[in-house]
């Protein structure tokens, strides 16, 4: 089973909490599913290639030229708290 | 007119002989919406006042200077940007987003003249088989309102099947258009990887991810993949397809060979399923087609490879909803990091959560191997067992979802097993191949979908294919919704 340590030193990295009450819950589903895809971990697939796409394209180039793109307005419209044309958000530390 | 037995074909062509205005139609559809959706619940948004302007734009238009689809109405999955209207992926954390621009299968449907009458529920960021893991409501099954749709584009196979728009489209990563589109009794395509752009597909797993019909027959199917698929500068991974879809006129299967998927005969799927599989090959044999059985032996390590895949994209695609640019932000927070946590662990639901944690798990630092780097090695395993089965057939086919539509809640307690009912579906998808799910018969009173997969292209044979088998089935039924109503 996924230890409670894993569990938060995970959800960290993804910038989750979770509360006290759902951590066992939590540590249960995802020790079931890490159960089941590490079977794959018995296979020798030390001579197979992996495969990251499944249609076989590489490097799609255009040209480099200029072209209209949205208003900054638009692109800002959405934004929780914008003021003079940027993006507020809270100090660092 | 009777709107639950109208296609979307049928249409186009009562708009051109102008037996039905277009706001005639429209008006029709919002009819049928508001009689029926309060069980249903297919629809996140209806965008009625927009769908009768356009449609009262189109009738003031000179039939001659129609474009071909001018009229026609579609409800598209919540997944799609579409200008002007909320785009939330069924999640809290986009409440209240406005895309500043158009996905581009939603601007290809604008230049169609295709008008817009709302957005559809689905799991949040397209994360379920169900459409319970939408951060809104639970969508039902117009078959037995105590049933899910299936999912994650459960909101679109629902509207199609009660008859609330002709055709609709969704998305499929996993299984996503197929499954719901079996469980409501409805045709689901999913295209080729890369025939039609994401651009402007809020993404879930970008290698996996395809846009794709949800209609009423196979007919409409090929008509709007054809209005939606091409080469887009903007996605780099979009290919389009070698030819236009033309529909399909088949009347037998002289000469084509298919192959029965070993791995999904014996217990895979339950009894009543399997018997309306067991027709449909018969179906399949009575038009000319020869069977064979084929194996693909790798499909079940496909599942587990496709679920350490999925998450570990879905879990970097959903780093940018962190409350700076859009969507919601947490209210209470001293600093940046905070406000990150905050904002995310209030905004997603329990699903997305859970992925994005076996995503960040199997990336990160000394997992990635034996996860990440194992799961792409096996999906060369799968991509070579399609290879291996296309050298012999032209065409697999199998059920679509080894069962029928569940019982609400009946899985929400149970991730593991909710995963498990993509078996034959998820393959298709790490492969990158086209697909089809069509209405094959009942088990219980309720639907049952046969897939037929083709090699990377096959679009139009599917579609031909597909066609034939539909005419032989003549599959007729409608589910009874709202008539009783007020």
């Amino acid at each position: 089973m996924i230890t409670r340590a894993e569990v938060e030193h995970i959800a960290s990295l993804s910038r989750l909490h979770f509360h006290e009450q759902d951590v066992d819950r939590l540590r249960h589903d995802l020790s079931r599913i890490l159960d089941y895809v590490q079977t794959l971990s018995e296979l020798d697939l030390a001579d197979v290639p992996p495969t990251a796409h499944a249609v076989a394209l590489k490097n799609v180039f255009r040209p480099d030229e200029p072209r209209p793109g949205i208003e900054q307005s638009a692109a800002m419209a959405n934004g929780p708290h914008v003021e003079r044309g940027q993006f507020v958000v809270p100090r660092i530390g | 007119m009777d709107v639950r037995n109208l296609s979307a074909v049928e249409c186009r062509a009562l708009l051109a002989s102008r037996e039905v205005s277009a706001q005639e139609l429209v008006r029709l559809y919002i009819d049928r919406i508001e009689a029926v959706d309060g069980d249903v619940r297919a629809f996140l948004a209806v965008d009625a006042e927009g769908a009768l302007r356009r449609a009262a734009a189109v009738d003031a238009t000179d039939p001659a200077d129609r474009r071909p689809w001018e009229g026609v109405p579609i409800a598209l999955k919540d997944v799609l940007c579409v200008e002007g209207w909320e785009t939330t992926c069924g999640s809290r954390i986009l409440a209240g987003y406005r895309p500043p621009y158009d996905a581009t299968a939603v601007a290809k449907l604008r230049e169609a003249g295709v008008i817009l009458l709302g957005r559809l529920n689905m799991d949040e960021f397209a994360m379920g088989s169900s459409t319970e893991n939408s951060g809104y409501h639970a969508t039902r099954n117009p078959w037995d309102l105590d049933r899910v749709p299936g999912g994650s584009s459960g909101g679109s196979a629902a509207c199609v099947a009660a008859a609330e728009a002709p055709w609709t489209l969704g998305t499929d990563t996993g299984g996503s258009i197929r499954q719901p589109a079996s469980l409501c009794g409805v045709v689901g395509f999913k295209p080729t990887y890369g025939a039609v752009s994401r651009y402007g597909l809020v993404a879930f797993a970008s290698s996996l991810d395809q846009i794709g019909p949800l209609t009423g027959c196979v007919t409409d199917a090929a008509a709007l993949l054809e209005i939606i698929a091409g080469h887009d500068p903007r996605d780099s991974t979009s290919t389009g397809l070698p030819e236009p879809i033309r529909l399909p006129t088949a009347t037998d299967l002289v000469g084509k060979r298919f192959g029965v998927v070993t791995e999904y005969m014996g217990d895979a799927c339950e009894p009543g399923v399997r018997q309306v599989f067991d027709q449909a090959v018969a179906a399949v044999t009575a038009l000319g087609g020869r069977c064979e059985e084929v194996s693909l032996p790798s499909v079940e390590k496909g599942i587990a490879a496709y679920y350490i895949i999925a998450p570990a994209e879905a879990s970097s695609n959903l780093a940018r909803f962190d409350g700076v640019r859009y969507g919601h932000r947490t209210v209470h927070s001293d600093n940046l990091l905070e406000m990150y946590t905050r904002t995310r662990s209030e905004g997603f639901g329990a699903e997305v959560k859970r992925r994005i944690m076996i995503g960040t798990y199997v990336l990160s630092s000394g997992y990635y191997e034996a996860y990440y780097g194992q799961a792409q090695k096996t999906r060369t395993l799968i991509v070579r067992d399609f290879e291996r089965a296309f050298a012999r057939v032209d065409y697999l086919i199998s059920p679509t979802s080894p069962t029928v539509a569940f019982k609400v809640g009946e899985r929400t307690d149970d991730p593991l097993a909710m995963y498990l009912s993509d078996l034959c579906t998820i393959p298709v998808n790490l492969a990158g191949l086209p697909g089809i799910s069509l209405p094959a018969g009942f088990s219980e009173g309720l639907p049952v979908g046969v897939q037929i997969v083709g090699p990377h292209f096959s679009e139009q044979g599917l579609i031909d294919v597909a066609y034939a088998l539909e005419q032989r089935l003549d599959i007729k039924a409608r589910p009874v919704l709202g008539e009783v109503r007020p």
